[in-house]
């Protein structure tokens, strides 16, 4: 069941000197299954958003329905397993002795039997990429890396049907980078997980989403397709976003060589169109 | 919740309260303290309201927030109201009913009490309203300069309650992204009796104090690598500076003083 954002609108510290219009009548629906990107300056109300999902933030004005539920709702539990959110630094909401504990915390709390919990432990553990052997150990001896990782698999062992990741790349190495979209993106291939990714880096949100939200100044600004949205380079650069870096490339390419294309949004399709390009010139 | 707590917050402003010199603020509530805690005559009470609606007035901080900080005040409030009440002896009875013994002084007693809490919980707000924590801590050093000649390290405490309250907002701030992320994860916060609602707060106190101390790890290096030793031969961006406004101010609040200590020693 998708989720359907009707005209919501979202204050913080409404009624005091300090009050500030962070999302202004948003309209939004996304899909089962859909793997959306969800762009923006600092500030944006990205993260405002996304809070709005699983009822940590309440509307001020609008409304929010995940699968049926409102998320004014009192009740918000099952809307709480059916949508995970990992936020930005999760390692830091490490706390338990063991990293096995650690991850069973959001099963136990959904209810389920020692048994259950075990089980989706382990596959959990193993899904982020990382040995079995780890779970007994501290969470504050893990590295940076690995701490992620597990904060993670602590979210996805309650088995969200969407799943919400706000800035989940930040200070991470390049390598660690990609290994963590890499299953993110197997996790949405093979479980048809809906996933909802908050990110800087155009890069990853062109190679990896499949759908493009713009955010500025609390408002939607493009909604669409990687192509549809990167192609409007001016656009984003208006409101302090970029494309891709290969864009550019490809864009100073075609001045030298006009036959090239440019709307080209990651390096595997740059690769392909560069070879395209050169082998019909040979 | 969190977000109740007004008092200790800096409201940014140009107004003549945000512009004086923070030992001027200070000094002036400590005189403003005495003349609440003396006044006692319904013309001293009146002055004492108008002066404070005034001075909230001129510093241009909404009204509505202002009372908004007098919220915990009011428990205080209700709760010595109570005690009064019952408990000032004799008196002109007013209204009794089985024990329950109500006097027009006990009724005065408590009437001043909740005035008194009040306006100085509304000065006290006005001067940290008005003033960056910043230059309440430079202002307090500089007030309690000389009793570095008997040996208290008054720079040392200053600058420890300049990072407490450069810290309060970041670590409500922390706080508040732990809950939501426990709570996303399925914590309750609030169902059950006091120890299970304690417990349930503790996925909450552990990051909370990992990230305390990681963030003073790091405050230490950035201090040291920026070569701070310590007060002694400390120089500051940013100098106090006592400026005709300065004794502008104080001159009002010493009138008002003047005033109303003059009423109430002709009352006597």
């Amino acid at each position: 069941m998708p989720i359907i954002v009707e005209n919501l609108s979202y204050t913080y510290m409404k009624g005091s000197p300090f009050e500030r219009a962070a999302l202004r009548n948003i309209n939004l629906k996304i899909d089962d299954g859909e793997y959306v990107g969800i762009i923006g300056h600092t500030g944006s109300g990205k993260s405002t958003l996304v809070q709005h999902f699983n009822g940590l933030l309440k509307p001020t004005s609008g409304r929010v329905v995940v699968n049926g539920m409102d998320t004014m709702s009192k009740n918000l539990r099952d809307l709480r397993r059916i949508v995970g959110i990992v936020f930005q630094y999760p390692e830091h909401q490490l706390f338990e002795e063991t990293v096995y504990k650690d991850i069973a915390f959001g099963p136990l709390k959904m209810g389920l039997d020692e048994k259950e919990t075990d089980t989706r432990v382990k596959e959990a553990i193993s899904k982020v990429g990382l040995g079995e052997e780890l779970l007994n150990k501290l969470p504050f001896e893990l590295s940076g890396g690995q701490k992620r990782r597990v904060a993670i698999a602590g979210v996805l062992a309650m088995k969200p049907e969407i799943l919400v990741l706000d800035e989940p790349i930040a200070g991470l190495d390049p390598g660690g980078r990609d290994e963590l979209l890499g299953f993110i993106t197997n996790l949405h291939k093979s479980m048809r997980v809906t996933v909802i990714l908050v990110s800087h880096r155009m890069e990853d949100i062109a190679r990896h989403t499949k759908r493009v939200i713009v955010m500025n100044r609390g408002m939607i600004e493009m909604d669409g397709k990687p192509a549809e949205v990167f192609r409007d380079v001016e656009r984003l650069e208006e409101i302090g976003l970029s494309a891709p870096q290969i864009t550019y490339l490809m864009r100073k390419l075609k001045a030298v060589m006009p036959e090239i294309r440019d709307d080209i949004y990651t390096v595997e399709e740059a690769k392909k169109e560069i070879s395209k390009y050169i082998g019909h010139l040979l | 919740m969190i977000k109740d707590i007004t008092l200790g917050q800096y409201i940014p402003g140009d107004s003549v309260l945000h512009r004086a010199d923070p030992r001027t603020k200070m000094l002036s509530i400590v005189l403003y303290t005495a003349v609440v805690l003396t006044v006692n005559s319904y013309m001293g009470y009146t002055l004492v309201l108008l002066f404070t609606l005034l001075a909230v007035r001129i510093s241009g901080i909404p009204f509505k927030y202002t009372l908004k900080g007098l919220k915990p005040v009011l428990f205080i409030a209700v709760f010595t109201a109570v005690i009064n009440i019952f408990f000032t002896g004799g008196g002109t009875l007013l209204f009794q009913y089985a024990f329950i013994r109500i006097s027009y002084e006990g009724l005065g007693a408590t009437l001043r009490m909740i005035f008194r809490l009040s306006t100085l919980v509304i000065g006290a707000s006005l001067l940290t309203f008005t003033t960056t924590p910043i230059r309440l801590t430079d202002g307090i050093e500089n007030l309690m300069a000389p009793l570095k000649r008997i040996g208290v390290p008054i720079h040392e405490m200053a600058m420890m309650m300049t990072i407490a309250l450069r810290f309060i907002p970041t670590l409500l701030e922390e706080t508040e992204k732990i809950i939501k992320a426990q709570a996303a994860r399925g914590a309750d916060f609030d169902t059950g009796n006091f120890i299970k609602r304690a417990k349930s707060y503790m996925p909450v106190l552990i990051p909370l104090f990992v990230s305390a101390f990681r963030r003073a790890d790091e405050l230490a290096v950035a201090m040291e690598a920026r070569c701070y030793r310590g007060g002694v031969g400390r120089t500051r961006l940013r100098q106090l500076e006592i400026t005709r406004l300065d004794y502008g101010l104080a001159a009002v609040v010493l009138f008002f003083a003047a005033v109303i200590w003059l009423l109430e020693a002709s009352a006597l």
